[in-house]
């Protein structure tokens, strides 16, 4: 057991050496959501409710982009070029591999995190998040649960060529809807229930009450719930889908 | 116990088969390699090589069969065997934003009992570029970075699949020289290739495989000699080939000979060899 744990840490800090290695990497994970961020807090500006929305929308979509897009991506990039492949012929346990690849994704999710609660803190006239605990709870859950799923869609992707455009095909319209469906109270009624059902917007609504409002855990269960759903058939579908080879050999 | 497993072979297979639907990709066959011997599997592509060599390295499972490797069943998966075997794939990618000492570094921590990674380096012949990010390799250093990652780790078995596919003649030869420094080191190897010359270098003993199907088995000068052990060749004066099969060449040639002499005539092209590993690879390999 210790042995899994170390060879895991080992994976870990090779992945982060790597990520910071890899310049665009680094700058989708970091300076995309920092530039919405920025973008909004300009068209926003002197608006309070509407940054009030804005700020745990990023948060939410930073958490999405660094561990279902992030992961989606490296997985297929992995797969295809034949890396997993080789590690699979190694002694090194699965469960140390995708601990150490989770790991490394939940870190950026976390300093992503850090960074939009600073922004929101000194430059868009939000206070600290009121509940850290409901905070803690939300990032977590929610990172998982992006996890798992951008582990299981690296699976509908055949090819890495195509992963930009199927990655988008699902990133770019849930955090359209679930952007919209969390800001207008007059959105249409089907769009409001798909957003509902996706585990965006949930996550949005739980930072939101922990960073924003003060509504602590207790009130945004049901938001808990939609995403522990995901992240359970996310977790079930990864596993029992995953391709250790590219489609090219 | 350890004694009894030294002393059994490294490799046992019998009756391996693997479908995949309706296709047959192994059909059936028995391989016994023994420890320390360096063992070619011949054969074109879509003989079937791959599939038995990734059944052997734990990667696809069997339709039935028994196999053995080290003592252990490759499909369970064992930490304890993945420990004593080396893998060079046919496509092994690694990640790009690493270098190769930092890659070996890595991967020796896999390993209860790993090769030093400075030796490492030099076995692959990878000194130079042991500092490179390895997107900045070339082909042929990617190459000798997959021997080494196989390497490290100081297995007992190595399994090398077409390892030399795409060299050119002179990274084709300095391949065979780490092939034969591992097999003195002891280690059994076992070789997948359809390069003819490469088996004939390397290998103690080939199986030439066919459409999932084990040929022929055995040493490469053996294979060589058939029921028929020489040939003897010529061409007519009306430009006819003749080919003649024998155990006696001497007494063939005589007769044909004395015969051509007798009618005064010339034989052209005339020739007496044995058949080498390439006739009988073209042989049991031709479609009839």
């Amino acid at each position: 057991m210790p042995d899994v744990v170390a060879l895991g840490w080992r994976q870990y800090r090779l992945e982060r050496r790597m990520f910071w290695r890899n310049p665009s990497a680094a700058f989708f994970n970091f300076l995309l959501p920092l530039l919405f961020l920025a973008g909004g807090g300009a068209i926003f500006a002197g608006n309070q409710s509407a940054l009030d929305k804005l700020v745990p929308s990023i948060a939410a979509m930073s958490i999405m982009a660094t561990t279902f897009t992030a992961l989606a991506y490296n997985i297929v990039f992995l797969r295809e070029r034949g890396v997993l492949k080789r590690i699979r012929g190694t002694p090194l346990p699965t469960i140390s591999y995708f601990g150490g690849v989770a790991a490394n994704a939940f870190t950026n999710a976390a300093m992503q995190i850090v960074l939009v609660i600073l922004a929101g803190r000194f430059l868009f006239g939000i206070g600290w998040p009121v509940h850290w605990l409901s905070l803690v709870v939300f990032v977590l859950a929610g990172a998982v649960c992006m996890a798992a799923l951008g582990v299981a869609f690296a699976h509908a992707i055949p090819n890495f060529e195509s992963t930009a455009a199927y990655v988008n095909a699902v990133f770019l319209p849930v955090v359209a809807i679930s952007f919209y469906a969390f800001d207008s109270s007059s959105a249409p009624g089907f769009l409001k229930a798909i957003a509902d059902a996706l585990p965006l917007k949930p996550l949005i609504e739980g930072l939101s009450g922990a960073i924003v409002h003060g509504s602590g855990l207790g009130e945004h269960l049901d938001a808990l719930a939609v995403i522990a759903l995901w992240g359970i058939a996310g977790i079930f579908l990864a596993v029992r889908g995953f391709s250790w080879e590219g489609s090219r050999s | 116990m350890i004694g009894a497993v030294n002393g059994s072979p490294a490799i046992e297979v019998s009756g391996l088969y693997k479908r995949y639907g309706e296709y047959e990709a192994v059909r059936g066959i028995d391989i016994a390699v023994r420890r320390g011997e360096v063992f070619g599997l011949l054969g074109p592509n879509g003989a079937g090589k791959t599939t038995t060599v990734e059944i052997l390295e734990g990667y696809r499972a069997r339709t039935s069969g028994e196999v053995s490797v080290l003592g252990h069943d490759p499909a369970r998966r064992s930490i304890e065997l993945r420990r004593q075997i080396g893998i060079v794939l046919q496509s092994g990618g690694i990640y790009s934003h690493i270098t190769p000492r930092e890659a070996l570094r890595h991967w020796a921590g896999f390993y209860p009992h790993p090769r030093a990674v400075e030796e490492v380096l030099a076995l692959a012949g990878l000194e130079d570029q042991a500092d490179v990010r390895s997107r900045k390799l070339s082909g042929g250093q990617l190459r000798r970075l997959d021997f080494g990652l196989a390497l490290v780790g100081d297995p007992d078995l190595i399994f090398l699949d077409e390892p030399t596919t795409g060299f050119d003649p002179e990274a084709r030869r300095a391949a065979w020289e780490t092939v034969r420094s591992l097999r003195d080191l002891g280690k059994t190897i076992v070789l997948t290739t359809h390069y003819l010359d490469e088996a004939q270098a390397l290998a103690d003993r080939v199986a030439i495989m066919k459409d999932g199907r084990i040929l022929a088995i055995g040493a490469p000068r053996e294979l060589g000699v058939g029921a028929a052990h020489y040939r003897v060749a010529y061409r007519t004066p009306g430009g006819e080939l003749v080919e003649r099969q024998t155990d006696d060449p001497t007494a063939l040639l005589h007769e044909i000979t004395s015969e051509a002499l007798a009618r005064g005539e010339h034989l052209e092209e005339l020739f007496v060899g044995r058949p080498s590993l390439e006739d009988v690879y073209l042989e049991l390999t031709a479609d009839a």
